[in-house]
């Protein structure tokens, strides 16, 4: 891992913490409260604060994920040369699209 | 006859280190790490549901009671918790001095992600 990779994974690192210690307090909200799909949107639907969360969340987890993959094709897989890069890009953008989608799904009416 | 660096070598490759919490800890760091990179897509596309509108996301919500469901949701939330509390211990290994007491620390990260599992199970049960 060269140090942009390193600075970016600990970056996204430290910013998620915040993220993870709201998400999971969601998580037991949302699970003490047997929410059908109408709560939840009525929650979410046109939400800029939890629009911009989510959104940012994704990114930070799509770039950290990324990069730990990369790190363990890499180490236990044995990929050399330009391959844990496709790797970590394909699974980067991959995670990006499917998470900005679901955050869309969920916010934008 | 054996020198010092044959003994440090026989040490190193004895295998010995894996017994160690700091080195289980940092390969418990990569496990629960690569779960939560398999588990994030299908969490995705559960959201992504909502596109087809509120019928399908209450479909899958409904499966969601299924009590094997909620065990694998325990799972998931001791994972991400155990991910967490390791990636801090990491962050502070490597920003601060060098510290002792790292041993227990790791301790109480398991423990802590322990207890957040079950608070969760007792709230979702």
């Amino acid at each position: 891992m060269n140090v942009r990779l390193y600075v970016l994974q600990r970056g996204s690192a430290a910013l998620m913490m915040p993220l993870v210690l709201v998400h999971l307090a969601v998580i037991f909200y949302a699970s003490s409260h047997d929410l059908s799909a109408a709560d939840i949107f009525a929650r979410t639907r046109g939400s800029a604060f939890w629009g911009t969360f989510y959104a940012l969340f994704v990114a930070a987890a799509a770039i950290h994920t990324a990069i730990g993959v990369r790190v363990i094709v890499a180490e236990w897989g044995g990929l050399r040369g330009a391959a844990p890069d496709l790797v970590m890009w394909s699974f980067g953008l991959l995670l990006a699209a499917l998470g900005l989608t679901a955050v869309a799904a969920v916010v934008l009416a | 006859m054996i020198g010092p660096g044959d003994r440090q070598r026989h040490t190193l490759n004895s295998g010995r280190h894996r017994r160690d919490a700091l080195w289980l800890a940092a390969l418990v760091h990569r496990l629960s790490g690569l779960a939560l990179a398999a588990f994030l897509p299908l969490h995705f596309l559960a959201l992504a549901l909502a596109l087809k509108g509120e019928v399908a996301l209450d479909g899958f919500l409904r499966w969601t009671a299924n009590p094997l469901v909620k065990v694998a949701e325990v799972g998931l939330v001791f994972i991400l918790s155990l991910h967490v509390l390791g990636g801090i211990r990491i962050l502070l290994v490597e920003n601060l001095p060098w510290f002792q007491g790292q041993k227990p620390l790791v301790a109480v990260a398991l423990l802590t992600a322990a207890l957040l599992a079950f608070a969760f199970l007792l709230r979702a049960a």
